[in-house]
């Protein structure tokens, strides 16, 4: 059983419809008592991360997160439910994120390093460059996966990117370290490659449930 | 490096396709959901659907029609047609679309663009403009109400000003070009993606691969819209990228 923490600020609907279609059990929740009976969790996430960030604290979604993932079990950040999983953003100020991974969430500059500008957000399909092997990674050979954001994740650890996508920038586009992991673009939106993320992080999950 | 997009367009009457589309191989050629589902194996990027029912019960069917192809499907589909209020694009959007597309609607009240944009995010709002040029003041006019009815904006200043309002992509189709095949409009095409810093979508003139690598690499469009073509099999959405991969275009 996978949780998807409800707080108000994603599109839950397509995540939960691409689980339904892979055939992996899940709840909708914004209840930590709830969420702590699955192996699993999803923080998916549109919108702004001050905003997304005050849900969380006001149902103290924080806390929850921060023991689930000291439990050992999997958590999945997607889009901006990835850019909360760094310690700050500068989007509309400055604001602190959960810090589970190391970096800080910028906008993405409108020129590339030649100077040709570049549309924000950056929209629609766009090609993982894979950097180290991951379960998640597993058996991804197509890999376009579909994209909207105006902000990226800045000053990732080498070792917690898995694959990054260009865009004037690396945008870092898997980033994972023991059992944190994010995605920046939508695998819910992303056709048979998403699905197939999807479905690696389920089977990650039934794995590490072994080791726990 | 992004990809250039492929967007098939489908018309929605009263929860059922329309404008005959020729898929033998489907049971119910008037299913959106089927019809989707064979546009996304075929390769399709996107999806647009156009709802053009005439009646209240009609529309009400649109949320049915969004609710099963985004149960269905898992790339992103765009929903236009009838959309008027912020209300119209919440339920569109909670049902599972993941743009709402704006045409009329944001002439006749271009604040509804900041609503939608301040409520659900610049990335779920489109302007769809349907432009014609006009030698009297030498370039392109606004039109709505499906193309019937001009207006005093130009297409220019228009999408710049939807932009600044919060627009994330803007769905642009060529009144002079839309049925004629000959092409997609490029110098259209190139002026407004010219003027604005978000995502453009041809539309209108599409006859055969060539027309949309002209319009990729001579208006440096970000996604192209077909319909007819797609439906009555003239060529594929694979054939196309196929072609356009042929061609150093860089598709998914």
């Amino acid at each position: 059983m996978i949780g998807i923490i409800d707080y108000g600020m994603g599109n839950l609907f397509s995540v939960s419809k691409a689980l339904e279609r892979i055939g992996i059990p899940y709840i909708i929740s914004e209840s930590p008592e709830e969420l702590n009976n699955t192996k699993g969790v999803i923080l998916p996430g549109v919108g702004a991360f001050k905003d997304a960030m005050a849900r969380l604290r006001e149902k103290e979604l924080d806390q929850f997160i921060h023991q689930y993932v000291d439990s050992g079990r999997p958590l999945l950040g997607i889009c901006l439910g990835m850019q909360l999983l760094f310690e700050e953003s500068e989007e509309n100020g400055q604001f602190e994120g959960l810090g589970l991974l190391k970096g800080r969430i910028v906008r993405i500059p409108d020129r590339d390093a030649d100077g040709e500008r570049l549309k924000v957000p950056h929209m629609g399909w766009n090609k993982l460059h894979f950097h180290q092997e991951a379960p998640v990674l597993e058996g991804i050979e197509d890999g376009y996966v579909y994209f909207v954001h105006s902000y990226y994740a800045d000053g990732v650890d080498k070792q917690a990117l898995l694959a990054s996508a260009e865009y004037g920038v690396h945008v870092p586009a898997v980033v994972g370290r023991d059992n944190v992991s994010g995605m920046q673009f939508h695998p819910e939106k992303s056709s048979a490659t998403g699905m197939k993320l999807l479905t690696n992080f389920a089977k990650a999950m039934e794995r590490s449930e072994d080791i726990l | 490096m992004m990809t250039k997009r492929i967007i098939p367009c489908l018309d929605v009457k009263e929860g059922r396709v329309v404008k005959g589309i020729q898929f033998v191989e489907l049971r119910d050629a008037g299913d959106p959901v089927e019809l989707a589902r064979v546009y996304d194996e075929q390769g399709a990027d996107e999806l647009v659907f156009l709802d053009i029912s005439a009646s209240v019960e009609g529309r009400k069917t649109m949320v049915d029609v969004v609710q099963a192809v985004a149960s269905e499907l898992a790339i992103p589909f765009t929903v236009g047609g009838g959309i008027n209020a912020l209300d119209d694009m919440k339920r569109i959007l909670r049902a599972g679309a993941d743009k709402v597309s704006l045409n009329t609607a944001a002439v006749n009240n271009p604040g509804l663009i900041n609503e939608g944009a301040a409520f659900f995010g610049s990335q779920c709002i489109v302007i769809a403009i349907d432009a014609k040029y006009d030698e009297s003041i030498g370039t392109w006019r606004v039109y709505t109400h499906g193309g019937r009815t001009p207006t005093e904006r130009t297409v220019i200043d228009w999408a710049k000003e939807a932009v600044e309002r919060g627009a994330g992509e803007i769905l642009l189709t060529s009144m002079d070009e839309d049925g004629s095949k000959q092409g997609f409009d490029i110098a259209l095409t190139k002026a407004v993606g010219d003027a604005v810093s978000v995502p453009v979508i041809a539309s209108g003139g599409a006859g055969n691969a060539q027309h949309f690598l002209d319009v990729f690499t001579e208006a440096q469009a970000d996604a192209a819209l077909a319909a007819s073509i797609f439906h009555y099999k003239e060529t594929g959405v694979g054939e196309v990228k196929q072609f356009l991969r042929n061609a150093e275009v860089n598709v998914r």
